[in-house]
């Protein structure tokens, strides 16, 4: 098992970047809810993390199922604010936190201000200490349960209701589904796993700081989701991978980086709204009819 | 120092003004919330600057950011938000932040990351009021904030053009009926509010002595606060609440240390703002 370590690293970096574009992909995709602030619940798990390591002692597996719950905690706010601001207001207000929460991280001593926090543990198992390939291991567990949960919501009841919640509010009240129940849940599920996240994150890095978790983290989260397809499991997957890959593989995109994402974000939305992969896209269409050609002669005979 | 605070709380509060406006004219025709206006606020700091540097002539500066500024932003609308007027309204703000990013990102490259100073000298010496000195330069940025917004309060109430945005903004569909030509309306819209955020791109620039690519970031978000607070749609509310804002921020993070930094004053009042009257301070409840 020796696999170089800068790929190990990539392939860490890139499955945290899946996990957080499909734990927005609840949120924005299955349920319709805007939030650009997603980097704010994943900065949450990560200093969680950290301060419970650092200066509690905890141990790395309660921290980071702490992580998960105060991330989602602080999510159902942001589910209840939902409740009362729509569409493109709750848009800027999750803008709003995710620059609330970055200044209280840099302003307040507790969360180490611009210093940022640093020395987080690394997690063991049976006495001994995780490396770079024992990362690996633990972001590709929770990947796997992301996309797990990810699927038991779209084959259910709870997936469905989301559903009409995303296409036709009103209407979904009144087939007496509870919207608002939803909402919340839908939020608080999608958070919580950014904050598992955040807390993988935190110790794989031993250092963060404020400025892991600005807001161009979020629209690259965002980008991500909306270029592979919002609403689908493979199209937040694919689109994270493809944007995180890229900047290693071209690495003269590295400094034009927001330029890309930003000239992407425009061009999605003028010419394939629903993603590369999404629902109806021309990729999916395409890629369907092939198979259904494919298929008629044998039906035929 | 109190009145010294007070000015500079107003110096800034104008320039807010002068900057929402446009994304004000804009929600109150489109009801899009347009996060690019703050790219074209910055580029007009820099076509301002550059044209300083060439020229000398600060006017010409102003001048000619206008004019690309306001072309800037027609654009804009023609190629970015015209198409997609008929999408869910998520789509055209993901588009106007991707725009944003992508301007921010192209000013960066094209000048350095690094702040150029704006060494501009004013026709204005020093003011004295009472205990306040006011130097030349924040008196010239009075001064030209003060006609701009004289200019807009003009355009809106008592032009026939801003007559038809007030019939646009308020029910777009009997406008139309009633013969507005609302394409036309929406161009002046975007040419109008463009030009005055390049200006206002410019007065923060001399203001702070510093012109950079992202010095747009704070206002894009900022802004929006600003015109939620004012109501959404109103242009005295919008004005209102920029100079509100401008001495809430200057006079809390002179005097009372406040406990938040201060550009995250405008971000928990406007959370606050859309849960307790999501309508805006100055909004009718309706709306």
């Amino acid at each position: 098992m020796a696999i170089p370590a800068y790929y190990v690293t990539v392939g860490i970096v890139t499955g945290i970047y899946i996990i957080l574009a499909l734990s927005l992909n609840i949120i924005t995709g299955f349920a319709g809810q805007p939030n650009l602030g997603h980097a704010a619940f994943f900065g949450i798990g990560a200093y969680t993390l950290a301060i419970l390591t650092t200066q509690f002692g905890m141990s790395f597996w309660l921290a980071l199922l702490a992580a998960a719950v105060a991330s989602g905690a602080v999510g159902s706010i942001l589910g209840l604010i939902s409740l009362r601001v729509r569409e493109d207001f709750l848009a800027i207000t999750t803008i709003g936190i995710n620059f609330v929460v970055v200044s209280i991280f840099l302003y307040h001593p507790f969360f180490g201000q611009a210093f940022g926090i640093g020395g987080i543990p690394a997690p063991s198992l049976f006495g001994v200490a995780f490396g770079r390939t024992g990362f690996l291991a633990l972001v590709a567990a929770a990947v796997l349960l992301v996309v797990w949960v990810s699927r038991r919501i779209e084959g259910s009841w709870f997936g469905l209701a989301l559903e009409s919640l995303r296409e036709d509010e009103a209407a979904a009240e009144a087939a007496g589904i509870d919207t608002r129940r939803f909402k919340v849940i839908a939020f608080t599920l999608g958070t919580a796993l950014a904050g598992l996240a955040g807390g993988i994150y935190a110790s794989f890095m031993t250092f963060i700081s404020p400025g892991d978790f600005t807001f161009p983290l979020s629209i690259t989260i965002l980008c991500m989701a909306v270029v592979g397809g919002l609403g689908t499991i493979r199209g937040p997957v694919a689109g994270a991978v493809i944007l995180s890959l890229a900047p290693e593989i071209f690495r003269f995109v590295m400094d034009y980086r927001l330029l890309v994402y930003g000239g992407l974000l425009v061009l999605m939305m003028r010419v394939q709204p629903t993603g590369l992969l999404g629902r109806d896209s021309v990729l999916v269409r395409r890629w369907q009819r092939l198979i259904a050609h494919r298929r008629r002669p044998l039906s035929a005979s | 120092m109190l009145a010294q605070q007070f000015v500079s709380g107003i110096v800034i509060g104008g320039v807010y003004a002068l900057i929402a406006m446009g994304l004000t004219l804009v929600y109150g025709v489109l009801r899009i919330l347009h996060v690019a206006h703050a790219a074209v606020y910055a580029t007009g700091a820099y076509v301002g600057l550059i044209t300083f540097q060439r020229t000398d002539n600060l006017w010409l500066g102003l001048a000619a950011a206008a004019v690309f500024c306001g072309l800037f932003g027609v654009m804009i609308h023609r190629f970015v938000y015209g198409p997609l007027l008929d999408q869910p309204r998520i789509v055209p703000l993901i588009a106007s932040i991707g725009l944003f990013i992508f301007s921010q990102d192209f000013l960066r490259l094209l000048f350095g990351p690094y702040a150029m100073s704006f060494p501009a000298s004013v026709p204005f010496g020093l003011l004295e009021l009472g205990d306040a000195v006011i130097p030349g330069r924040q008196v010239f940025i009075l001064a030209v904030t003060a006609v701009l917004l004289a200019l807009t309060w003009y355009v809106v109430g008592r032009t026939r053009l801003g007559l038809a945005w007030t019939a646009v903004s308020q029910d777009a569909e009997t406008a139309v009926a009633m013969g507005v030509n609302v394409p036309r309306v929406v161009a002046f819209n975007f040419l109008f509010g463009s030009s005055i955020a390049a200006i206002a791109g410019i007065l923060v620039g001399m203001h702070y002595n510093s012109v950079y690519p992202a010095m747009g970031e704070m206002p894009a978000y900022k802004m929006l606060a600003v015109v939620v607070l004012g109501g959404l749609g109103s242009v005295p509310g919008t004005v209102v609440a920029a100079f509100l804002l401008g001495l809430v921020e200057t006079l809390l993070v002179g005097f009372a240390g406040f406990v938040l930094p201060r550009d995250a004053i405008a971000f928990v009042a406007l959370i606050a703002i859309l849960l307790l009257r999501p309508e805006g301070l100055f909004g009718r409840s309706d709306a």
